[in-house]
């Protein structure tokens, strides 16, 4: 392990932890993007704006990141896996199915649950990574 | 400036942050998180600073913003109270799982990586919505609650 491969991901992490904060203190709310992006798709709602906004500000801010050297020589987009494009569009359609059934992603849960100590999110982020690494075991095994 | 429209310009400016930081963290590249999560083979352990580096931020944050009676830009918090640990919650999050381990993406990367107009991102972030649209399609249908 090298300096680098532990300093980005500190720091992205850092920002991604003070973004959730501002999000927090401005709008009084959890970060949690499958949660945000679920509720997008029911447009006239009162909260759809604040919450398309947000999926810009993701899309816009990984423009920045492509397209700039904000991430000072991190080659953010860089995709070495030979996940086919038929397993990508299976693991979508789980990933949406799952993290609405469930509550929440990564963000929702793995951040701002676990920051805020939440039993739920607790549950959840031990389910959704003791699932990832046995199917990641899984399909080294028999593929 | 009505306050709807500044929840909204708060909300861009916090996605615009957030995908910087998922830029810089390694979360935008598909075989960095299937090395975090491939735990019994050649594990990259680098993806743990992550949520190490945002909990540790967040952990210290959220407390002393909570002290204050209200958000900023809005009269009362929105944060989830329910502690229930439901059947949902489980399955949905094992789900979860599988689709993680299977892509290496999650939904935050993949939308934060459209900007790269390469064909992969779009086709998780399809197939994300249509995956959504079957929950809110069946949900009713379904046992037990959130």
């Amino acid at each position: 392990m090298t300096i680098e491969s532990v300093l980005a991901p500190l720091a992205g992490g850092a920002i991604i932890g003070l973004a959730v904060s501002l999000m927090l203190l401005l709008n009084g709310r959890v970060t949690g993007i499958s949660g945000i992006v679920g509720a997008a798709l029911k447009p006239g709602t009162i909260d759809w704006k604040w919450r398309v906004l947000f999926i810009l500000g993701l899309v816009s801010g990984g423009a920045i990141v492509r397209w700039t050297d904000v991430t000072r020589g991190v080659n953010s987009f860089v995709d070495l896996s030979d996940v086919g494009i038929v397993p990508t569009a299976i693991a979508g359609v789980i990933v949406g199915f799952g993290t609405l059934m469930g509550s929440g992603c990564t963000s929702g849960h793995g951040v701002c649950g676990i920051s805020r100590m939440s039993p739920r999110s607790l549950v959840a982020t031990v389910a959704f990574m003791t699932a990832g690494i046995l199917t990641v075991a899984l399909l080294k095994a028999i593929v | 400036m009505t306050t709807h429209n500044r929840n909204a310009l708060a909300a861009y400016a916090v996605g615009f942050i957030f995908a910087i930081g998922l830029g810089l963290s390694g979360m935008t590249q598909p075989q960095k998180v299937l090395g975090f999560l491939d735990l019994f083979g050649h594990w990259d352990p680098s993806l743990i600073f992550v949520m190490g580096g945002a909990v540790s931020v967040h952990f210290v944050t959220y407390r002393l913003i909570r002290r204050r009676p209200s958000p900023l830009f809005d009269s009362k918090w929105h944060v989830p109270t329910s502690r229930d640990v439901t059947g949902r919650l489980v399955i949905g999050s094992v789900l979860f799982g599988i689709g993680w381990g299977i892509a290496g993406f999650c939904p935050g990367p993949a939308l934060t990586s459209l900007a790269t107009v390469t064909l992969k991102p779009w086709v998780f972030v399809g197939a994300l919505l249509v995956g959504m649209l079957i929950y809110q399609r069946v949900e009713k249908k379904l046992p037990g609650k959130n």
